[in-house]
C-alpha cells in the first residue's frame, strides 16, 4: 500500500491543528519565516496563544496586534536593523491594549530549550548568565550542582511546543522536509513539537528528495503536515527562491507605531484576502520581482550505489 | 571636498558612524575570528577585511562561519551572507561548539548601557519590571559576552545614561559579576575589552579590572569624558587622541560599503 500523502491545503492545516490556547511556536531565523502560515492563524481569529519564536520579528508583531497572542517566549525583541516592534513595545512598556506576558531568555537559552525539549531532557545546562539578571527577570532559567564536581550550573527547561510551524524549500508529498541556507533551530524545533506543520515553496518527487538524503532536516516520520505554499516566507526569504523585502520590514516599522494603521494593514493583507496566491497578487509586481535572485548552483555531490554483481547476491 | 582631499587625513566628525567604523575596524588588526553583529560592526569588518586584516574570518551567530559576502549585509541572516560561505551550521552548532567550544577570538556588539567593569545593558532602561522603554533583551550577547575570548562595544552614545555608574539591568555581565555570584564560575572570556564611543576609546586590560580611557576622540578633553561618564573613569596615563580615519577609508565606507547608508548615519 502506498504510504498516505501529508499534503494539504493551509486552511486545512491551521484549522485542525491550531487550537485557542495552544503553546505554538514559529520558527526560522530570519530566513525561512512562516508568514503565510502566521496570518492564517490571523485570519481563523486564534486567541490566546503561547508564541515561541527566537526572534519575534515583524511576524509576531502582526500576530500580536491581531490580539491571537498572550504570551510570548523569546530571546531577542527587535526587527533587526529595521527597528523597534511598536506592538510588542506598546503592550510591555504600557499594557496598551493589554498586558502582553514575556518570558525571556537568550538565544542560546532558547536553542538549548528546543534540543531539551526534542531529546525529551528535564533540563539543559548553558555556561550562560552568571552574574547576569537574567535569571531574576525569568525564574525559569535555574542554577544546579554539577554531579560530578565542576562549578555550579545555569540550566532551562524543556520546550514542547503544541504545535511548530515551519516554511522550508521543499517537501515530497510523504512530509520529508529539505532546507539549505540558515537553518537557525528549526530541525529541534520541530522534534520537540507535537505537531509540525511545514509550508513548502515547493511539494517535489520522492526521487528528488532521495537523491540527497542529507539535505533532509526533518524526516517525514516527525511531519504532520507538508502546505504547498510559493512565496510563504515573504517577506522574509527562501535562499535560492527570492531575497528578503528588506524594504518592507522598514516599512513595518511606521506602520506598527501607530496601532490603527497596523489593524488596518491587516484588514488589506490578510482578513480582506483568502491566503498567499491573493497575497502575492497584491504586491506591486515590481516589488515581487524585484526580489528574483539569480542563479548559483551548488555542485552535486555523489553518493555512490553499491554495484549489483553476482558475488552480491545471495 | 577634493581640495580636502589632499590630506590623507579626514575631518569626519567623531561622532559619525564612519570615525567610528574607522577605529573599531582598526582594533581588528591582529584579530582571527570575529563574531560580528549587525549595524557598525557589519562596516567595521568589512572595512578592516579590506585594509587592515584581510585575513579576517567572520562568523554570524545565524550559523555562517567563514562568510565571504558579496555585497552589504542587511541584517545577520541576509543571503548574501550565505551565498559563497565557508559553512553554515546549525545554530546549534554555532552558539555551542563553536561559541560556547571557545573558537571565537572577538566578539562585536553594541548595547545601551555599559558600566565600569564592561557588563551590558541590552533590555531594559528604567525599573525592569516596568519598563520606559523595552530593549531588544539578550540575542546572543549573553553567550558572546562570556565566551568569545574578548568583545569590542561600539556604542553610539556617551553619555551619563548610556555610561552609568549602575545598570538598569545586566543582561551581559562581566566576569567581574559572574566572580561576585561565583568565584567558581567565572567564564572563560576576557569580556568586554574594549568600548568606543562617540568620545572616547577605553579599555580594559584585566579581565577583573575597569575601563580606562585610553584615546579621546579629536577636539575633546579629559574634562569632557569624565563630564559625560557616570563614574569616576580612570584616565590612562599615555592617554593620546584618537587617530583619525583616513580619507581612503571614509571612501571605501561611502563608495563601497556602504553605498545606501544603511548604517552610516
Amino acid at each position: 500500500m502506498a504510504a498516505r500523502t501529508k499534503v494539504t491545503d493551509l486552511r486545512s492545516a491551521i484549522a485542525e491543528h491550531v487550537h485557542d490556547g495552544m503553546t505554538v511556536c514559529l520558527e526560522g531565523f530570519g530566513h525561512l519565516i512562516p508568514f503565510a502560515a502566521g496570518h492564517e492563524i490571523v485570519r481563523q481569529g486564534r486567541r490566546d496563544l503561547t508564541l515561541c519564536r527566537m526572534t519575534p520579528d515583524l511576524l509576531a508583531d502582526q500576530l500580536i496586534t491581531a490580539g491571537c497572542v498572550t504570551r510570548l517566549v523569546a530571546s531577542f525583541f527587535a526587527s533587526g536593523s529595521a527597528g523597534s516592534l511598536h506592538e510588542v513595545r506598546r503592550r510591555v512598556e504600557r499594557g496598551d491594549p493589554e498586558q502582553l506576558d514575556v518570558e525571556e531568555y537568550s538565544h542560546y537559552g532558547m536553542i538549548c530549550r528546543y534540543q531539551a525539549g526534542a531529546a525529551k531532557l528535564p533540563f539543559f545546562p548553558i555556561r550562560s548568565y552568571a552574574g547576569s539578571d537574567m535569571p531574576q527577570l525569568n525564574p525559569q532559567i535555574r542554577k544546579v550542582n554539577d554531579p560530578f564536581g565542576g562549578p555550579d550550573i545555569y540550566v532551562v527547561p524543556p520546550l514542547n511546543p503544541d504545535v511548530t510551524i515551519l516554511h522550508a524549500q521543499r517537501a515530497d508529498r510523504l512530509g520529508n522536509v529539505q532546507m539549505w541556507g540558515i537553518l537557525g533551530a528549526q530541525q529541534e524545533a520541530a522534534f520537540s513539537a507535537d505537531v509540525v506543520i511545514v509550508t513548502v515553496e515547493e511539494v517535489v518527487d520522492e526521487d528528488v528528495v532521495r537523491s540527497d538524503p542529507n539535505r533532509t532536516i526533518i524526516p517525514a516520520h516527525a511531519v504532520d503536515a507538508i502546505v504547498e505554499c510559493p512565496g510563504g516566507a515573504h517577506p522574509s526569504y527562501a535562499q535560492g527562491y527570492y531575497d528578503r523585502d528588506n524594504a518592507f520590514y522598514r516599512e513595518w516599522e511606521a506602520i506598527s507605531r501607530d496601532r490603527s494603521s497596523a489593524l488596518q494593514w491587516l484588514q488589506e493583507w490578510v482578513y480582506d484576502l483568502p491566503g498567499r496566491d491573493a497575497y502575492l497578487s497584491q504586491l506591486d509586481p515590481p516589488r515581487w520581482a524585484g526580489l528574483a535572485v539569480a542563479d548559483r548552483e551548488s555542485g552535486s555531490v555523489n553518493y555512490g550505489r553499491r554495484r549489483t554483481s553476482t558475488l552480491g547476491q545471495s | 571636498m577634493n581640495q580636502a582631499r589632499q590630506s590623507p587625513v579626514s575631518d569626519v566628525a567623531p561622532s559619525s558612524s564612519e570615525f567610528l567604523a574607522v577605529v573599531a575596524a582598526r582594533e581588528l588588526r591582529d584579530k582571527g575570528r570575529v563574531f560580528a553583529g549587525v549595524g557598525l560592526p557589519t562596516l567595521a569588518v568589512d572595512l578592516a577585511r579590506r585594509t587592515v586584516n584581510p585575513n579576517i574570518e567572520l562568523v554570524y551567530e545565524s550559523g555562517v562561519c567563514g562568510a565571504h559576502p558579496a555585497g552589504l549585509a542587511e541584517g545577520i541572516a541576509d543571503s548574501v551572507l550565505v551565498s559563497g560561505a565557508e559553512s553554515v551550521l546549525t545554530m546549534q552548532a554555532l552558539f555551542g561548539y563553536v561559541l560556547q567550544g571557545g573558537s571565537i577570538d572577538v566578539g562585536f556588539l553594541g548595547a545601551a548601557q555599559v558600566d565600569r567593569w564592561g557588563s551590558l545593558n541590552t533590555s531594559f532602561i528604567g525599573d525592569w519590571r516596568r519598563p520606559t522603554v523595552r530593549l531588544p533583551g539578550a540575542g546572543g550577547a549573553a553567550e558572546i559576552v562570556p565566551n568569545a575570548g574578548e568583545c569590542i562595544v561600539i556604542m553610539r552614545r556617551h553619555d551619563r545614561g548610556s555610561l552609568p555608574s549602575q545598570l538598569d539591568f545586566c543582561t551581559s555581565p562581566s566576569p567581574v559579576r559572574a566572580y561576585a555570584e561565583d568565584p567558581r564560575m567565572v567564564p572563560p572570556g576576557h569580556g568586554v575589552s574594549t568600548v568606543i564611543t562617540p568620545m572616547a576609546v577605553l579599555r580594559r586590560p584585566d579581565k577583573f579590572g575597569e575601563l580606562v580611557v585610553t584615546d579621546i576622540h579629536p577636539g575633546l578633553t579629559v574634562s569632557d569624558v569624565k563630564a559625560a561618564t557616570a563614574w569616576d573613569v580612570m584616565i590612562a596615563d599615555s592617554v593620546r587622541e584618537t587617530p583619525r580615519p583616513s580619507w581612503e577609508d571614509v571612501r571605501l565606507l561611502r563608495e563601497e560599503i556602504d553605498t545606501v547608508r544603511l548604517y552610516l548615519r
